[in-house]
């Protein structure tokens, strides 16, 4: 137990941090994967053969490569590509990305992959019926999407959508390759520098199944609020 | 785009996969005995056992696979006893304690889809087999366990990509699979998307066999 006492003397502080930072870096690549999911999600429902390939290959390609390979991927190559494109407005100084936006962004890219999947399905199982009663009610199309398709969508998918959670919270750790100090890095360190791995790994693991445990709960209430009416 | 390193780690790449196949296989026929396993343990009626089983799939599956690889291989050898037992043999190669990661990992979900496969069996099924006299066990063998498995083919096929995919995790403890290897190419020629493509074309062709197979098998066994 005094290896978890905050301050100096022990790791519950770092570990402390470390968690909020799990945390962090979970939510920030789940919103960014439904901002992929915001764009790929029209393109895989649209008639037009083009966009369905193009959004199809995303979620494909993403869904099939190991998490660990797209980190490499980002980790690697991230800064060589931000140094590229600034090239091209002429800035040619060094720039290296923080881990925080290198390790979000490759996990969102790959949450964004399994909620577009979501909410194709989701949009895909609401009633025509739906769309075209909105329609007869002369409803701008904004307010079609807004107000009757979104909130059914919403309902459809959280049940799903908490399963991505799930995955994005997990695959959060393999960031810990690059660096950046959440769960895993922070216990790796601790483990090295008091040879007590087996003690941080466990605790690490508590930890995440505290995430996991609280996450559900909240999903539970959310999804409850969701389907008020049915 | 440098083609001709695209060309020379092709080879490499694809000896690497060999070991991330080997990984997969091993792990997952282990991993389905678990599963099996636990999936009896989870039908029974004894609050316990049942209990027991709950806990194992959702300790497994409420915490990522890095760390349960990390605990297994780290952490293990921490431990005085087992140094001096005959666990030790297997537990000091990385090459085992990735597996056993693995297999129980891949046990605790795998569990998870048979439990629910076996649950959807209709009662039906099993009363008609006992009013034609047949013995529970030969129930249990012959008529659960071959609706079990077609029910769950579909789940159990994501199942086997999931793994697959985390089998690249043993490139965190050492090994050198097709994620280590690659990882290993871009760090040294600096070149990740040429090698992100290979090696990803790999994991995509594997992908993509087995999702084959899986709806093969699907259409082979429907009813």
């Amino acid at each position: 137990m005094e290896l978890l006492a905050f301050g100096d003397t022990g790791w519950g502080d770092e570990l402390f941090y470390a968690t909020l930072m799990t945390i962090a870096v979970s939510i920030t690549a789940m919103i960014i994967g439904f901002c992929f999911a915001a764009i790929f999600t029209p393109l895989k429902l649209s008639k037009s053969k083009f966009f369905n390939l193009i959004a199809n290959s995303y979620t494909t390609v993403i869904r099939g490569v190991p998490e660990l390979l797209v980190i490499y991927l980002f980790f690697f190559g991230g800064s060589g590509a931000v140094m590229y494109v600034a090239s091209i407005f002429g800035y040619n100084e060094y720039i290296e990305i923080n881990a925080f936006i290198t390790g979000a962004f490759a996990i969102g890219i790959i949450s964004g992959a399994y909620s577009t999947e979501v909410f194709r399905g989701a949009v895909q199982s609401i009633d025509k019926g739906q769309f075209e009663a909105a329609k007869v009610l002369g409803l701008s199309k904004f307010a079609q999407f807004f107000k009757i398709i979104l909130p059914q969508v919403l309902r459809l998918a959280i049940p799903n959508l908490s399963n991505v959670w799930q995955i994005t919270l997990k695959d959060t750790s393999l960031i810990s390759v690059t660096g950046l100090v959440e769960i895993m890095r922070q216990s790796y360190i601790a483990a090295g520098s008091t040879r007590d791995p087996l003690f941080f790994y466990s605790f690490a693991a508590v930890l995440y199944l505290l995430l996991t445990f609280l996450s559900m709960k909240l999903i539970n209430k959310l999804e409850i609020r969701y389907s008020r009416g049915y | 785009m440098d083609f001709e390193l695209m060309f020379t780690s092709f080879p490499k790449l694809l000896s690497a996969t060999l070991i991330t196949l080997k990984l997969l296989s091993v792990s997952l026929i282990i991993g389905l005995f678990i599963g099996l396993l636990f999936a009896i343990l989870r039908l029974n009626k004894n609050i316990f056992v049942n209990k027991f089983a709950y806990g194992y799939s959702y300790i497994f599956r409420g915490t990522p696979l890095l760390v349960q690889i990390f605990i297994i291989y780290f952490g293990l050898g921490q431990i005085e006893y087992l140094r001096s037992t005959f666990l030790w043999v297997i537990l000091k190669e990385p090459y085992w304690c990735a597996i056993i990661a693995f297999a129980l990992n891949t046990g605790a979900y795998t569990s998870e889809i048979l439990r629910s496969a076996f649950q959807t069996i209709k009662l039906g099924m099993i009363e008609a087999g006992k009013s034609l006299g047949i013995s529970n066990k030969i129930i249990f063998y012959k008529i659960q366990i071959p609706i079990a498995i077609r029910q769950s083919l579909p789940a159990y096929g994501n199942e086997i990509i999931l793994m697959m995919k985390g089998t690249s995790l043993a490139s965190t403890v050492t090994l050198m699979d097709l994620t280590g290897v690659a990882k290993y190419i871009i760090s040294t020629t600096f070149k990740p998307i040429e090698v992100f493509i290979v090696a990803g074309g790999i994991y995509l062709f594997m992908t993509f066999c087995i999702h084959n197979i899986i709806k093969f098998l699907e259409k082979k066994y429907s009813f």
